[in-house]
This record gives structure tokens, sequence and C-alpha cells, in this order.
């Protein structure tokens, strides 16, 4: 059997492969933060629960509704973005101009709020939710089990990722926000809804959020508080690739997915560590980050 | 002149009892103070529906012991033994705490009976695994009450083993807990001839596990262990289950398991599975009569900690009630001279360590054709003998033991 560094070459193919999915979850989750931060320049901390509520959304909307996944995958996407225009709308709106702090507590106490209150009810074991019928099983590729529904999480993730570029940074849409952000007074001269044009990429920033946690719902445990630690790891993400980068939150999710499935394979421990210091290192040599513009 | 001397006489005696039972009962209450988890990873299998089961043993005591108040007072120790630490220095310096119950995870619990025994104050440990607590950390201010690292290593492994599921990897915690358990699992499997293959400590806490079940599932082991507690586990069975391990056929072993963990897989996911256990709800008509009361209070089925923590508040005041004292180490002599018989254990025993010696049962997750509703979740393989579960007192490194 080939071997690379003293592990075969088919667990190393299998560890790649099981990177560039978790690769899909960061760069979704990194997207939403990086579409915020990029327009609106607000600091989202509410960002992981946002992914929980998606999730958890999910769940409860089978559980009590016998909505299906496929369903769920639009509605709990734009159930929270409904929510996020709300919360743009009726706080965020009154602290806008504020030094980025203020957006940074605000958001951060929603989260802490929302996770809290569903603690209370739903408890911190998980919930359970079924794998999608067609989902269920995999394929042998030879060096691993792939299971069907992983392909199909890369694949999601990745349409999805592209088509935000896309619209942002390639219509007419896309030029009226970032318009929009740079010059409100100006782009309100020429008749555009500056503040309506905020709330809805607010919106569609936590529903990407919202997303991955529809995603994540058949594969990880669901509980309040699974959106607090993955917000750290995907704040890292954004950091490297470089805030508001829209591009760089895409390539950089799927780059640090990779680094952190390599290290889960030569040096475990280290895994949950490694993201933080690839971080450390760019702000040391590149503080604007990978793909961020110099300053 | 007759009524005049009949109440000076009664207002002596009772003058001279209310001195009597303050010289033996602290501020005339037994003040007790329930710490655990309440709002992170451990919550739902001790958490606030742990202090509910012990709210139900003082109920069920009459809210008095000797004409003495019982008070409950509840802390949330965060998982942090800085905060445990100064939460529990202010029960016992300034509120006058007696005993202190719950204590879940390991490394709270050894802050807290390093305060108990400065202070000589009695705790109740009915969550906490670390075997070591029992053992090199007793101390005569403290009783182990629920299952410990070393009987869980004991339980599942060894049947397995002898199953023929010769070659293991563990995949545990990177702390403390998690090496612990993964040294005493080590010596278990080796000790009826098995083999670890090979072993992954993963960070604390995990949400994803496939890249860790990838390498598990190509190091050609009979059976994956999984060295770890709450979402660490269920995460990591969730994740096998996806990638398919037990139909490639290896085995899952898991080792610190929870009702409410396998509540949360469900049967579907979580069947098969083979677990040891200090208790279940559905052993007897007793158990079952405690966990529908417990069930009617909480909406949930009783983990073995809650169970644990009923368990030893009633044989606390029991023991208060039977010396008439609060004083710790009275309390606790009196708790080691009386034989456990209730609903939690049937000829438990507490030790000179601190080790509460009970039967533990290896059980097998049920599939869903065999659950009947959605607690029906075990089926009782065995019953491990107490003194077969337990580390023996002849290597034990406890002082208090000679």
């Amino acid at each position: 059997m080939t071997m690379i560094f003293g592990v075969p070459l088919a667990v190393l193919s299998g560890q790649l492969l099981i990177g560039i999915i978790n690769g899909a979850f960061y760069a979704l989750l990194s997207l939403g933060l990086a579409v915020i931060f990029g327009l609106l320049k607000i600091i989202n901390f509410a960002h992981g629960a946002m992914y929980m509520l998606g999730a958890m959304g999910t769940v409860l909307m089978f559980d009590y509704l016998g909505v299906n996944y496929w369903v769920a995958l639009f509605l709990a996407p734009l159930l929270v973005g409904t929510l996020g225009v709300a919360i743009e709308y009726f706080l965020l709106r009154r602290i806008a101009g504020q030094d980025h702090i203020y957006s940074l507590l605000l958001t951060f106490g929603v989260a802490l709020i929302i996770s809290g209150v569903l603690v209370n009810w739903f408890g911190v074991s998980g919930l359970r939710y079924s794998m999608p019928d067609m989902f269920k099983g995999g394929v042998n590729l030879g060096f691993m089990f792939l299971p069907y529904y992983r392909a199909w999480v890369i694949v999601a993730a990745l349409l999805v990722c592209f088509a935000t570029w896309f619209i942002i940074e390639k219509t007419k849409l896309g030029s009226y926000l970032r318009a929009g952000t740079e010059d409100s007074q100006l782009m309100q001269g020429f008749g555009i809804n500056v503040p309506l044009l905020i709330s809805l990429t607010y919106g569609f920033g936590v529903a990407l959020a919202a997303f991955a946690g529809v995603l994540a719902a058949p594969i990880y445990s669901v509980t309040p508080v699974m959106g607090a630690a993955t917000l750290i790891t995907v704040f890292a993400v954004v950091v490297i690739g470089g805030m508001g980068s829209i591009g760089g939150a895409i390539i950089t999710g799927i780059l640090m997915g990779v680094i952190e499935g390599l290290t889960k394979t030569f040096y475990p421990p280290a895994s949950s560590a490694v993201i933080f210091l690839v971080m450390v290192l760019v702000l040391m040599f590149r503080p604007s980050g990978l793909f961020g513009k110099e300053a | 002149m007759t009524m005049m001397k009949k109440l000076l006489t009664s207002a002596v005696a009772s003058a001279l009892m209310a001195g009597g039972a303050q010289a033996a009962i602290s501020d005339n209450t037994v003040k007790i103070g329930y710490l655990a988890d309440m709002s992170g990873t451990y919550r739902d299998l001790a958490g606030p529906n742990g202090l509910k089961a012990m709210e139900m043993a003082v109920a069920d005591f009459g809210g008095r012991v000797n004409g003495a108040k019982i008070e409950i007072v509840s802390a949330d120790d965060r998982n942090s033994a800085d905060v445990a630490s100064s939460t529990v220095r202010r029960w016992l310096e300034n509120d006058g705490v007696d005993m202190v119950g719950g204590l879940v995870a390991s490394s709270v619990t050894l802050a807290a009976v390093r305060l108990l025994e400065q202070n000589d104050k009695l705790g109740l440990v009915s969550g906490a695994a670390a075997a070591s607590i029992s053992n090199e950390s007793c101390t005569p201010n403290h009783i182990h009450y629920v299952y410990d690292t070393y009987a869980f290593s004991v339980g599942t492994p060894t049947a397995m083993v002898k199953e023929g599921n010769k070659r293991w990897f563990i995949l545990a915690a990177d702390y403390a807990f998690g090496h612990a358990l993964e040294a005493d699992v080590t010596r278990v499997v080796e000790a009826n001839g098995g083999e670890v293959v090979g072993s992954i400590r993963h960070p604390f806490p995990t949400s994803d596990f496939s890249s860790f079940i990838l390498q598990a599932q190509s190091s050609g082991a009979d059976v994956i262990a999984l060295a770890n507690a709450g979402s660490d586990t269920t995460n990591a069975i969730t994740t096998a289950a996806e990638f398919g391990v037990t139909q490639a056929g290896q085995a899952i072993a898991g080792l610190v398991v929870f009702l409410s963990d396998i509540h949360a897989l469900g049967p579907e996911v979580a069947q098969g599975l083979e677990l040891t256990t200090g208790w279940y709800w559905d052993m007897n008509d007793e158990t079952r009569e405690w966990s529908d009361r417990f069930m009617a209070e909480t909406g949930v089925r009783p983990t073995m900690i809650h169970a644990g923590v009923y368990s030893s508040t009633m044989q606390y005041l029991k023991a208060v009630e039977a010396t008439g004292s609060d004083d710790a180490q009275t309390v606790r002599q009196q708790m080691i001279k009386t034989p456990i018989n209730d609903m939690f254990a049937s000829n438990g025993y507490i030790r000179e360590d601190g080790r509460m010696v009970h039967d533990m049962y290896l059980t097998r997750v049920k599939t869903p054709e065999e659950s009947a509703n959605e607690w029906d979740l075990y089926e009782i393989v065995r019953t491990i003998p107490g003194d077969e579960a337990f580390r023996p007192l002849s290597e034990s490194k406890c002082k208090l033991v000679n």
C-alpha cells in the first residue's frame, strides 16, 4: 500500500474528502458572516444561533407539522431570514453607525437569549432527526465509504455558495447592495430603498446560516447549544479569508476543512486548535486576510 | 397550682428539647446544597431534574427531620472547577450548608471535596465518574454513590472480549476523564486476552467525528470503544451509524452512556449498542413506581444519576434522623453502617473509602421493533455483582484504607 508520512494513501484520500465536506459547512457559514460584515459592517455573533435555529427548526417542523426535509430546506431559511429581518429592523437599526462593539454585543445577547430559552424547553441531549430515506446508505469508493448524504452536502453547499457569490459580485442587485452600503445617501438619491436593502441583506446572511443548519440536522446532534462552538471556528475562517471578502470566505472555508481533516489524521489532539494557529499566522503576515484588500 | 406546675414543667421540657436539638442539628436546620451543570453538556443527565429528585426526597421525608427544617439551595457549576469552588466555599463558610449533593463533572467534584474536607462537611457524589474520587483522592468527607470509570470499564469490555471481540480501537476524550477511561479499558481488554490496536484522543467537545470514525474503520478493529460522554458519545454513535460501521461488522462499545443519550439517539440509531449502567427505570416494581412519580414531575424518565441523587439524599436524611445530628463524621459513619435497600440498590453498602458498592448492569439497546415506547430502551443482559464491578479495597490507594 502506498504510504504518505506513515499514513496509507487510501486513508488520506478519505480524510481529504471528509475535509472538503466539513469545509463546505464552514464555507456556507462563513459566507453568511462575510456578507453581513462586508456589506453592513456588523459582526454578527448571532450567526451560530441562526445556524442552530435552522437545524432545530427542521426537526421541530417535522415533529409537530410533518414538514419533510426538502420543504424544510426552503422553509427554515425563509423563517430564520424573516426573523433576521425583524432583528435588523427592531434592534440593529437603532445602533447603526455606532462602533462595531455595539452590534457585536447586541447580537451576542440575542444569541444567548435564543439558546437559553431553547435549552430550557428542549434540554441539551439533542433531538432525533432521521435521515431522509433517499439518502440512506452510501457508496464504497474503494478508499472509503461515502454516505450519500455527505455527497449531497458538498453539492448543495457549493451550489448555494456559488449562487450567492454570483448575485453579489455579478448582478445588478448585487451592485446596488455594494453601492448602498458604500454611500447610502447617494443611493437613496437614486431612488433606492437602502434601509430595506440592508434589512434584506441581514436576513439573507442569516438565512445562509439556517440553510447550513438544515444540512447539518441529519448528521450532527441537534441541540440548542450546537451553534456556539461552531461560531468561533467560523469567525476564525472569516478572519483568515479576509473580513468581508465573499469569494475569500468560500475558498478559505473549504481550505480550512481540509487542513483540519489532515490534522485529525496526523495529530488529532491539535485538530481543534489548528484553524486558530493558521489565523494567528495569517494575522502576523497578512493582517487583512488571505483574500482581503490591503487596508 | 397543678396547672402552673404543668405549664412550668412543659416549658422547661420544651426548652431542654429545643436546646438538645440545637446542639445536635446546627441552626436547627439541615441545609443541603445541590451543585450540578444546569445548562451545559451534562444538563440532561443530572441538571435541574436532579434537583427535582432531591426535592422529592425531602418532600418524602416530610420536609423535616427530628423537628429540624430541611432546606435546599442549588447552583449551576457550569462545569467549571473555579465556579464550583467559590460556590461551595460560600455555602460552607457563610450559608451553613451541611451537605452538598449532585456533583457531576469530575473536575468540579475534585475541587468541591477538597473544600468539604477542609470545612468538615459532607459530600454525596452522584455524577462524577473518575475512579480517583474514591481512590487516590478519597476524603473522610464524601461518598461516591452511583458509578466510576473502573466499574464502566469492567462491564462492557469484559463481556465483549469474552464474546470474541479481541481487537479494540479506543476513541477517548482528550482530558483527565477520557485518559482515565482509556487506561482502564486497555487494562481490562488486555487482562481478558484482547488487544488494543489503536487509539485516538479527540478534542473535547467534538461535533464532527467522521474523520475519527474513518480512521477507526480502517484500523481493522473488532470494536470501536467510546471513552467519552454526553454529546461526544451521541455524535460519535450517529456518525458511526451513518458510515455503516456496524453493517461492516465492527461493534461499538459505549462506556459512559446515559438513558438521556440513548433517548436522544433513538433505537433506530442506537440499537444493539452494549453499555453498562448503574440503574435502569424499568427493572422492577419499585423502580417503576418511583420513575412514574419522577416522570409526573419532570416529563422524562430518570437517568441513573437522578435515581442516585434521590437515593443518596434519602440515606443521608435517614442517617441524620437516626443519629439526631448533622455532623459530617457522625452521619457518614451511620451511612457506612446502614445497608442500602431501596429503589436504587439492593444490598448496597458504603465502604470506608466512600465507595458505594452495588450491582451494575450490562444492557443492550433494544431495536425499534422491541421498544414498546420512547423510554423502553434497554434490555438487561447481565447483572454484574457489586464486588466484581468496583475496584476491590485490596487495590485501593485511598488514605482511609489500611
